[in-house]
């Protein structure tokens, strides 16, 4: 069951670096949120996952689990309010992209 | 009477929390229990949030559904994201679209942006009315329309029966 556990956890630890390694790679904020977001969400939860099945018996397999919840709802709340933020403020899309309706539209706004 | 379903929910919600914090014990749980119970009292003004789930064996059902669908999203988007990042031409095609939602209450449309966000290469940038604006790591099809059907629908049928 540990050995089960560990493996979870190492498989977590994988997805956490290729977060990190997405971080440094991708051209602009928005597409390194992609890949902060999702790789830190699937990692932590594979992590916290293989602790809870390390220590199955009794009450802290369902501690974890509450944690585990806590982030799937909060980790996309925040990147989204990141992204707004940083849209907000202007900060440019990367030259490879394809359109940016979001800028449309918000300047058809200010004119009125 | 809608303001007393919200506050139900809340108090299930606070109690089940509690439960698997604290485990089984009677005296944790009567003490649990009056605690929740007083709480979602207080701020049941508040709860009306919760007051627009539909609660039958349908939505129940739909429900379980939701979550799996929901895994299985987020298991393939770490992949996609996985291989976007370790191949060394850095395939990506990067926009931000304007998709169109038919759900009415705040509690689902939460869910259904967080949901876009830990889906394959869209991300939530900002929500107006029922309107998001979602940055697509690989824009496929532009098109308002097609976008929708893209990236919503899958999510958007089970959320409808849910929260209505």
């Amino acid at each position: 069951m540990e050995l089960i556990g560990s493996l979870i956890t190492l498989f977590g630890a994988i997805f956490l670096f290729l977060g990190a390694l997405g971080i440094f790679r991708m051209p602009d904020l928005y597409n390194r949120m992609q890949a902060g977001t999702k790789a830190t969400t699937l990692g932590s939860i594979l992590f916290l996952f293989g602790l809870a099945i390390g220590c199955y018996r009794g009450l802290c397999f369902w501690r974890v689990l509450i944690l585990i919840i806590f982030i799937i709802f909060t980790n996309p709340i925040s990147s989204h309010a990141l992204a707004r933020a940083a849209h907000h403020i202007g900060v440019k899309l990367t030259e490879r992209s394809v359109k940016d309706d979001l800028k449309k539209d918000s300047q058809k706004g200010d004119r009125k | 009477m809608k303001i007393w379903k919200g506050t139900l929910i809340l108090f299930l919600l606070l109690f089940v929390l509690w439960l698997l914090l604290a485990g089984t014990d009677p005296q944790e749980l009567i003490v649990g229990g009056i605690t929740a119970l007083l709480l979602s009292l207080q701020f049941s003004s508040k709860a009306k949030i919760f007051a627009e789930v539909n609660i039958s064996f349908r939505s129940f059902y739909f429900l379980i559904l939701y979550i799996f669908i929901f895994l299985i999203a987020l298991i393939k988007s770490n992949l996609d994201v996985a291989r976007r990042v370790l191949d060394p031409k850095l395939p990506i095609n990067p926009g931000i679209v304007k998709v169109k939602t038919k759900l009415s209450s705040k509690l689902g449309r939460i869910m259904l942006a967080n949901s876009i966000t830990l889906t394959p290469g869209t991300l939530t940038v900002e929500t107006k009315d029922e309107n998001y604006y979602i940055h697509w790591i690989d824009v496929t099809s532009p098109d308002i329309n097609s976008a929708t059907e893209a990236i919503v629908r899958k999510f958007e049928k089970y959320l409808e029966v849910i929260f209505g």
